[in-house]
């Protein structure tokens, strides 16, 4: 110390010996750990590809057009055993994107009622909602997955004692049959009167906020917007003359034919997945909720503002700041959680590509493949959160 | 003017009134916390005909109708079914889970050799209930007991060695297993992740890009891809020849993944640290470690409790998914017994769950209250 004060008082160059300048040291432990990767690697690859020559194993990605000699129950693209290895994890992802989009829906459904009802002044729905948030946080998701499937979906009748539900559903131990719905001609034109629907919606609500900063006016954008999208479709397939048939299942002696069946598998694993997540959302919404400070809502409440505005306009758009960012990253865990699929049979990306690995022996191959798609769905979802971020932050001085 | 003055002046006292209806008594926090409004009714009722719906089947079936005795599958089933119940009948099956208890705790782990896992499990509570204990003193011995000592003398212990009969991985099982993952995750995720979370925010360019890498991808990626990728890649990274056992692979993966998420929690804190705490310790000359180790890390892991912990939680559920790689972990033990024809029922499996989920939730329910127990406790920055 005293050495310091010394050099600082007689401006003169410190003598540093080299092995105590910040920056050599810096540099010097840099080079060293770069050395250490660099060995590691170089050790690791050396090893990898004498131990591949040795189980006579080639290395790339040519087995990926190789036939793949397996079947898939759940495939909602074309696919028999004559398919390549590539269509099976196309066919796994597709699985995989599936269960996300509906357990996303779900859970978010139901992790908004639940986080709602715990902020409930209702003493008995919120300890409800309270219960279902600590039963389901503190077990673990493979637990869920197996109850469905083999607690309560392998417990349901055999085929030929299936419980029949109404609009002539069958509900049996091989899944959910339902009538499948057969399009008939014109019908491609729904989709585009729905696109159609959304789009003119955007362009009403901009013309609506433009007119209420001009006039004050307000217009219901919402119910244009429900007007438009569900009405437009439902008049285009009244004018095409309902083009709708259904192929209903039929209880043969022994199995069901014709319908569409919804795997046990599928069901097990979307059930799963929504209840688990629901249970971190809710606590999210919760906290979103709770964040946003009272003197907002009696602010809003004293320039006269009714409790639905109040919580439209002043509370949601300040607890969704809180909200958004660790939803999406709930929703990126159900993304990955969506893997364990693998352990009930759901062929979903990991799933196939376990069975691929396994038939093949590419495991460097299919494990790089898995890391490339999850991290593109969690770098697309870490880029949609950056976006979202700076959009809403606060503006401070 | 002063009879003019219309102000009142009261003289007597006001007799005292009852209390309101809506304070104290039972009708009155009906009133205020079940039917406070028409939706509260509508709510309330809903709500109690949920439970209605649920409840008395449900204690029916856990308790009332459930098998208690009973040494194999004919106390659990029907008469049609094989077994003497009458029919119609749906019950837990409780008898299973009694049986094949001492199996859920050890797996396969040899008869002979079961009082070394106890006396394990006895070693560790001793160590850890001192740990848990804010005032109990001596802490730093028992960390060095607990987290350097204990697991060596474990090892030794549970795997053989030194006179005592070699006891080899795959015959582990049970509770045991899922309480050795999850005891050597969070033994080594919680300092591996400060290391990582140091490395993120070091200015040294190689560093900081290394631990990046590392955080983002693992945490990018499912638990069973790194899962299989320890299982499967690991024997390929090594020298021709070399082995490593599966359950090393599994605890690598295990631990590697936590220490992604754990960092990240770290660095939550380490962030929420003034800058002028670590140029204070700057100006008074500590060096870099001696400055996080005194300074910074103390105040930042104490901000972040609760996200460590849950890290813990989260370890402790995940370790749930070795099974997927052929591991008898608790869950996978329970599940192995649903086909053995001594107890193949069709209530087996639910119960087995069931059971396993308690067990589950007793764990990671406990680490969370101590959890809200440990952040009141260390909150002294609001207090005086």
């Amino acid at each position: 110390m005293t050495d310091h004060a010394i050099r600082v008082s007689s401006h003169r160059e410190p003598k540093v010996s080299p092995i105590n300048d910040p920056k050599v040291r810096s540099i010097f432990f840099q080079i060293m750990t770069a050395l250490v990767v660099v060995l590691a690697v170089w050790f690791i690859s050396h090893n990898v590809s004498v131990n591949l020559a040795r189980a006579n194993i080639a290395s790339g990605y040519g087995f990926l057009a190789g036939r793949s000699g397996f079947d898939i129950g759940f495939a909602m693209l074309p696919y028999s055993s004559d398919s390549t290895y590539g269509d099976a994890l196309v066919v796994g992802l597709i699985n995989t994107i599936l269960i996300a989009v509906t357990g996303i829906f779900t859970a978010t459904i139901i992790g908004f009622l639940v986080g709602i009802g715990r902020l409930s002044k209702n003493w008995l729905i919120a300890k409800l909602c309270t219960v279902y948030v600590e039963v389901f946080r503190n077990i673990p998701p493979l637990l869920v997955i197996f109850f469905w499937y083999s607690g309560v979906l392998s417990t349901l009748p055999q085929v030929r004692d299936s419980l029949k539900l109404p609009f002539s559903m069958f509900l049996n131990n091989r899944g959910l049959a339902f009538p499948k719905p057969l399009w008939g001609e014109g019908t491609y034109l729904i989709p585009i009167t729905i696109l159609i629907g959304i789009v003119v919606t955007f362009a009403i609500a901009k013309w609506a906020k433009k007119r209420q900063m001009r006039t004050g006016k307000q217009f219901h954008t919402i119910w244009a917007g429900i007007a438009l999208i569900a009405g437009l479709p439902i008049l285009t397939f009244l004018m095409l003359g309902a083009p709708l048939t259904f192929d209903y299942p039929v209880a043969g002696r022994f199995n069901l034919s014709g319908g569409s069946v919804i795997a046990p598998e599928f069901v097990a694993l979307y059930l799963a997945l929504s209840f688990y997540t629901a249970a971190f959302i809710a606590e999210i919404i919760r906290a979103g909720i709770r964040g946003v400070p009272k003197g907002q809502s009696e602010a809003s409440f004293a320039l006269g503002l009714q409790p639905s505005s109040t919580t439209r306009l002043v509370v949601i758009p300040q607890a969704a700041r809180i909200i958004i960012p660790p939803l999406t990253s709930q929703y990126l865990n159900l993304t990955k959680n969506s893997s364990l699929g693998v352990a009930i049979g759901f062929p979903e990306l990991v799933s196939t590509g376990g069975t691929t690995m396994n038939q093949t022996g590419q495991a460097v191959e299919v494990i790089s493949i898995w890391l490339v798609v999850y991290l593109t769905i969690s770098i697309a979802t870490s880029l949609f959160m950056n976006w979202f971020n700076a959009r809403m932050a606060l503006v401070e001085r | 003017m002063a009879d003019t003055n219309p102000s009142f002046v009261r003289h007597e006292m006001l007799p005292a009134q009852p209390a309101p209806i809506a304070a104290g008594n039972i009708i009155g926090w009906v009133r205020t916390n079940l039917l406070a409004t028409p939706k509260d009714v509508v709510l309330t009722v809903i709500a109690i005909i949920l439970l209605a719906l649920l409840i008395p089947p449900a204690l029916n079936w856990l308790v009332v109708q459930a098998t208690w005795f009973g040494s194999d599958r004919s106390v659990c089933t029907t008469i049609v079914q094989g077994g003497i119940q009458p029919d119609g009948w749906k019950g837990a099956c409780w008898a299973f889970v009694k049986d094949r208890f001492v199996q859920f705790l050890f797996g396969r782990y040899p008869l002979d050799e079961r009082w070394r896992p106890i006396l394990v499990t006895v070693m560790f509570i001793v160590l850890l209930a001192p740990m848990l204990i804010p005032k109990a003193p001596y802490k730093g011995l028992n960390a060095l007991l607990l987290f350097i000592v204990f697991p060596i003398v474990a090892f030794f212990l549970l795997h053989g060695g030194f006179g005592l009969q070699k006891v080899e991985t795959p015959l582990w099982g049970g509770l045991m297993v899922t309480l050795i993952l999850s005891f050597v995750g969070i033994a080594v995720s919680f300092p591996l992740g400060t290391l990582l979370a140091l490395g993120r925010r070091s200015k040294m360019p190689v560093i900081k890009t290394l631990c990046v890498t590392f955080i983002e991808v693992i945490r990018g990626v499912p638990l069973i891809t790194v899962l299989f990728m320890a299982n499967v890649m690991l024997p390929l990274f090594l020298p021709t020849g070399w082995t490593i056992d599966n359950f090393l692979r599994a605890l690598v993966a295990v631990a590697l993944f936590a220490s992604a998420y754990m960092a990240e929690v770290i660095r939550g804190g380490l962030q929420a640290i003034p800058k002028g705490q670590s140029e204070g310790a700057d100006s008074l000359g500590l060096g870099y470690w001696q400055k996080m180790r005194l300074i910074i890390l103390p105040q930042a892991i104490k901000l972040v409790i609760p996200g460590i912990v849950n890290t813990f939680i989260g370890l402790f559920k995940d370790t749930s998914l070795v099974s997927i790689i052929g591991m008898f972990d608790l869950l996978n033990i329970i599940r192995l017994n649903f086909t053995d024809t001594t107890w193949i029922t069709p209530v087996t499996p639910i119960t087995g769950l069931i059971f396993a989920g308690i067990i589950y939730w007793i764990f990671c329910f406990s680490m969370s209250r101590y959890s809200a127990f440990m952040e009141r406790h260390l909150d002294t920055a609001h207090k005086r």
